[in-house]
């Protein structure tokens, strides 16, 4: 089992040095640079010599590259191009703001998914399983500024229980959020409720149909108790995966619903920078969100496989 | 994910008359026929709009401006006095056709990587699957939009950006479509009676990866409608003044309060849409025989 977690440790540190390439590279490869956008229509002649001789952009692509990967994994993202503030101090603001709306959505989501899987999976086809079933499919597949929308048209105009978006500075603290970063929260819900919800019942379904539990029906095992001490602990195992999942698209900035509640997180940091070209901090917010992705994704995998019993001694059976 | 039993390849009947089956499968059960009904109504809307739309889509009326709903304006006019109706009805163009473009050629450029990486292995495999594992760590959205500040929003910036971005999870799961196949017996016995690679993967790999690319590509058109129109929401897509549904959705939420028909329409013209897409995909899946990960709930 060591030797798994050795090899999945490994492939997960590969993918964001793979992740650091591509995004140094796809950068140095759009036109422009550091320098272009910060001084803009001064951008000529000694100026913008000096300017790349201070940032240390006239070192070859390897030198830039090193020292760029240096600094990140000592917390330094660099020096932002539109200004004189560092990246790591503003990006660490806003991963706090989206990390809080994360929290909020996933601490109702979470539960209330795993509930409504289990729940549909069980009264599998009943009435209340095509309705919640149905319900899914819709909250999986509108865009999420139709279901942002339609949030904010019910409790803030026609209900008006919550203002449409969120006027607090990104510095403010987290109490002061609430409640107005509620609605973007509720969005938020809804989908990763559908996705994990769609999961679990899908996972309930095919554990509740397997021999094993045929095997407890036939030995005489009450229902609820082959459900709870049968069923439910590896049904619910998939759900780990998922979850991680919906946590790293969370914390990955949840671009269109940030922007359409105007909530400070980290999704409105990266669109804003998109808009200005603001290459450096671009990169920084690509960098951490890639590292948190792997390494969430990798949490989970390692989860798993010290929860499961078979996925302990499979990779032993392969050989 | 499986690739169709034995049993059918080896009873292969005619083509068509196998995607006559298919087809007449889609269509019996009641998701499929509901996505085929709605995917349909908006190709033909798309393609016959211009003749259909009651008014000039850029005519604005400054006296009517965010007029409700009446018999000459059905949907009521937006902030600058446009037809809403005649807008939704053109909303979509731009959509389907960037996406019905670039969607065939995402499928077929991870689908190919996906085969070739499926029956080759060894370390072309394992290098390029790590910078497909890489790119998917990206945030979906980013590098498009960075993209498409760059280079601006053309529909010759959009679609190869698409293209390559959404091939790029179909190399995987063609891979190990491709990977169950090469598996195979008759993969062996081609081997053994000297086939070249090339003829291999057309002869062997292909015919059997067909279902999955059909049914990827359905599922990736249906994600790229939704990116399409979150670029052109967030003001990195379409522009002014071509009717796009994501962007009449960003112009009409700020007179939401007003006229909050001006935001509907096009938000039931384009959920609509996707979740017609979606449906069929699922049909489609359930079809062949290809059920994504034991997902598909209706």
């Amino acid at each position: 089992m060591t030797e798994l977690i050795l090899r999945r440790l490994a492939l997960g540190l590969v993918t964001v040095w793979m992740v650091s390439v591509i995004i140094f590279m796809g950068i140095e490869a759009l036109p422009g640079d550091a320098c272009t956008a910060f001084l803009e229509r001064d951008a000529q002649g000694e100026v913008l010599e000096r300017c790349r001789e201070q940032l240390g952009l006239n070192q070859s692509a390897t030198q830039r590259y090193l020292a760029w990967a240096t600094g990140a994994l000592q917390g330094d993202l660099g020096v932002s191009a539109n200004g004189n503030t560092t990246i790591a101090a503003e990006v660490a603001l806003r991963v706090k703001n989206s990390i809080l709306l994360a929290a909020g959505a996933l601490s109702v989501g979470v539960p209330l998914a795993i509930f409504l899987g289990v729940f549909t999976g069980l009264w599998r086809d009943k009435f209340p399983d095509i309705f919640f079933s149905t319900g899914a499919i819709f909250a999986m597949t509108i865009p999420e500024f139709v279901a942002a929308t339609i949030i904010t048209l019910i409790f803030s105009i026609w209900l008006g229980l919550f203002p449409a978006v969120v006027l607090t500075p990104a510095d403010a603290p987290p109490l002061d959020f609430f409640p107005e970063f509620v609605p973007a929260a509720i969005v938020l819900t809804l989908v990763m409720v559908a996705h994990i919800m769609r999961m679990v019942r899908s996972s309930v379904i095919e554990v509740m149909t397997s021999d094993y539990i045929q095997m407890a029906q036939l030995k005489g095992v009450p229902y609820w108790q082959m459900v709870f001490r049968h069923a439910l602990p590896s049904a619910l195992l998939p759900a780990i995966n998922i979850v991680a999942l919906t946590i790293a698209w969370l914390l990955g900035g949840v671009v269109v619903v940030e922007v359409v509640f105007n909530y400070p997180g980290l999704g409105r940091m990266m669109i804003d920078a998109i808009s200005d070209r603001d290459l450096p901090v671009i990169q920084a917010i690509a960098i951490l969100v890639a590292a948190t992705y792997v390494g969430i994704n990798l949490l989970a995998d390692l989860l798993t496989i010290l929860l499961n019993p078979r996925m302990r001694t499979q990779h032993l059976r392969r050989k | 994910m499986s690739v169709g039993a034995p049993s059918r390849a080896q009873a292969r009947p005619s083509l068509l008359r196998r995607w006559g089956t298919v087809f007449y499968d889609v269509l019996s059960r009641p998701s499929g026929a509901i996505g085929v009904a709605l995917v349909l109504t908006h190709v033909l809307m798309a393609l016959f709009s211009p003749w259909l739309a009651p008014f000039d889509y850029k005519a604005m009326d400054s006296g009517l401006i965010l007029s409700g709903p009446s018999p000459e304006h059905w949907l009521g006019t937006d902030h600058l006095g446009r037809d809403v109706w005649t807008r939704v009805m053109l909303g979509g163009r731009e959509a389907l056709l960037v996406c019905g473009v670039a969607t065939p050629i995402a499928v077929l450029w991870g689908g190919m990587v996906g085969v070739w990486l499926g029956l080759r292995g060894g370390w072309p495999d394992e290098i390029v699957m790590r910078a497909v594992d890489a790119f998917l760590a990206l945030p979906g959205i980013l590098p498009l939009m960075v993209l498409v500040v760059i280079f601006g929003t053309g529909n010759e910036v959009l679609i190869p950006t698409l293209a390559f971005f959404f091939g790029i999870p179909v190399i995987r799961v063609v891979r190990a479509a491709a990977q169950t196949v090469v598996a195979r017996d008759f993969v062996l016995a081609a081997r053994a009676r000297g086939h070249p690679q090339r003829q291999i993967i057309r002869r062997e790999l292909l015919p059997n990866v067909l279902d999955v690319l059909l049914v990827e590509g359905a599922m990736r058109l249906s994600w790229m409608l939704l990116t399409f129109s979150s670029l052109s929401f967030l003001g990195f897509g379409v522009s002014e003044p071509t009717p796009d549904w994501g962007l009449m959705i960003n112009d009409a939420r700020t007179f939401m309060s007003l006229a909050p028909w001006g935001v509907l329409g096009p938000m039931i013209a384009l959920s609509s849409l996707i979740i017609g897409v979606n449906l069929m995909a699922d049909a489609l899946g359930k079809a062949l025989g290809i059920d994504r990960a034991g997902k598909a709930v209706l």
